[in-house]
């Protein structure tokens, strides 16, 4: 046992925190994919689309019921055997398109439930106005469950920043593939990861305020 | 003028009332009363098409179609003309009391935002919540919740204000209020079929009080009649229950 190398983790902060907008980047984006991709999900389960909706369900199923590990893997080595233009398929490309896959599965679940959770009532009160559907989604459910969703898909982003890290078994080099590779030459394993750590940590506590600061806002309109 | 040819409406088997016909002119007010359950509700629902009746005829104003063959447009159409006040008011939560009135107009009618909002504050005054133009629905009490509801009704301009038991989901302390709301409209002349279980309402507002029982019109007259000299035997029998001391 020795003792902390405070140091050498002083110095190390820097480093690190030049791989975060990396890191952040990828769950932004991939963030941004899986919300558009969700809703769309969702609205396909809501409204029962035929056929569409045995295709999602059957999407929902599979990208829910397998590890995100996994599905890194199948796109990075394994799909590019199977179709050729995609051996130019870089690490970050890959993982994206896995967070937004594995994601959107998970969150138009819960867009799904928040839509349906919209009083339905307020949906024949727009309906008896003259309202069109587009208009009813637009104007009336969508705003009021997004401030459903809200909190569970601020969970989702934030469980999204941490998966991130697995782009490193991709050889990715963003926040944890940076530390790995600073603590094997170094060899203040412990120094290095605990660092990392509270970077992961600082970054998911900043979300949180926001998070709250975004619900309290969102709810303003159901204080009695 | 609104015209019921023929309406018919089914859920699964079960037929709910079949050819119904009624006819109101421009500024009549009809109070529509029976028993629960006999299709008061979901005839008033046809007219809006927020249910789809299964046969008959529908005219309204301008606006005359089978509704067995509604095109989408002409759904649309029909629900411009009429307008809906519902039992739990079904205010949108996300809209201010200024906004739940104005939201049609900006939307539907493609009024220009400023324009709506100064129609709606005149409305807000006229139903006398002027001071709650920016209050959310949580925070209004159920009589002025039902009061806004009315009030997003009037902004439709529509030919005929369809109420659905517009009372019944309200605390006693905030019935009188959106009763003599309604009254203030019947005295304008607004165009309304109300179905209610208030009697006293429809015996002092109505031109005409429809008795429906088990998916029938069985009998239509004005209240003076109606109350005091019914003719049908079912009629009677119903208002003995409701009219305790009735001079039945």
């Amino acid at each position: 046992m020795h003792a902390l190398d405070v140091d050498y983790m002083l110095g190390l902060v820097p480093i690190l925190l030049g791989y975060l907008p990396l890191t952040l980047e990828m769950a932004a984006v991939g963030m941004a994919c899986a919300l558009v991709l969700a809703c769309l999900l969702a609205i396909v389960r809501v409204r029962r689309l035929r056929f569409l909706n045995a295709l999602a369900m059957l999407f929902i199923s599979f990208f829910r019921g397998t590890p995100l590990l996994v599905q890194l893997f199948l796109f990075y080595y394994g799909l590019p055997q199977l179709l050729a233009f995609l051996v130019a398929i870089n690490g970050i490309t890959a993982t994206i398109m896995g967070l937004t896959l594995h994601f959107s599965a998970y969150m138009a679940e819960s867009i799904r439930a928040a839509i349906v959770g919209v009083d339905r009532s307020q949906t024949e009160a727009a309906l008896s106005i003259g309202m069109t559907q587009g208009q009813l989604m637009r104007r009336i459910v969508l705003p009021q469950a997004t401030r459903i969703a809200t909190p569970t898909l601020m969970n989702y982003f934030i469980d999204m920043i941490k998966a991130t890290s697995l782009a490193f078994t991709l050889g990715v080099t963003e926040l944890m593939g940076a530390t790995q590779k600073e603590a094997a030459s170094s060899f203040l394993y412990f120094e290095a990861f605990l660092v990392v750590a509270i970077i992961y940590w600082i970054v998911v506590e900043a979300l949180s305020w926001l998070q709250r600061r975004l619900e309290t806002r969102l709810n303003r309109a159901y204080q009695r | 003028m609104i015209e019921l040819k023929g309406i018919t409406k089914r859920f699964d088997n079960q037929t709910v009332f079949e050819n119904i016909d009624l006819s109101l002119a421009r500024g009549e007010i009809i109070v529509v009363i029976g028993p629960s359950g006999t299709g008061k509700s979901t005839l008033l629902r046809c007219i809006n098409f927020l249910e789809r009746p299964d046969a008959g005829h529908l005219t309204v104003g301008d606006l005359a179609f089978d509704v067995t063959r509604a095109t989408t447009r002409e759904i649309l159409a029909l629900r411009r003309r009429t307008a809906f006040v519902f039992q739990n008011y079904a205010l949108f939560a996300n809209k201010t009391a200024l906004e739940n009135i104005s939201e049609g107009m900006i939307v539907v009618d493609d009024l220009p935002k400023a324009q709506a909002h100064a129609r709606a504050r005149e409305i807000l005054e006229r139903i006398g919540l002027a001071d709650k133009a920016d209050a959310y629905p949580a925070s209004l009490s159920g009589g002025q919740q039902q009061r806004v509801g009315i009030g997003r009704a009037m902004a439709a301009n529509a030919e005929v204000i369809l109420f659905d038991e517009p009372t019944s989901a309200l605390d006693p302390e905030w019935v009188d209020e959106v009763l003599s709301l309604m009254k203030q409209l019947a005295t304008e002349r607004q165009t309304m079929i109300v179905v209610t279980h208030e009697m006293q309402f429809a015996r002092d507002v109505a031109d005409r009080v429809v008795f429906m029982d088990e998916g029938r019109i069985v009998e239509q007259a004005p209240p003076s009649q109606l109350f005091h000299h019914p003719r049908d035997e079912r009629t009677q029998r119903f208002l003995r229950k409701v009219l305790p001391q009735a001079p039945v």
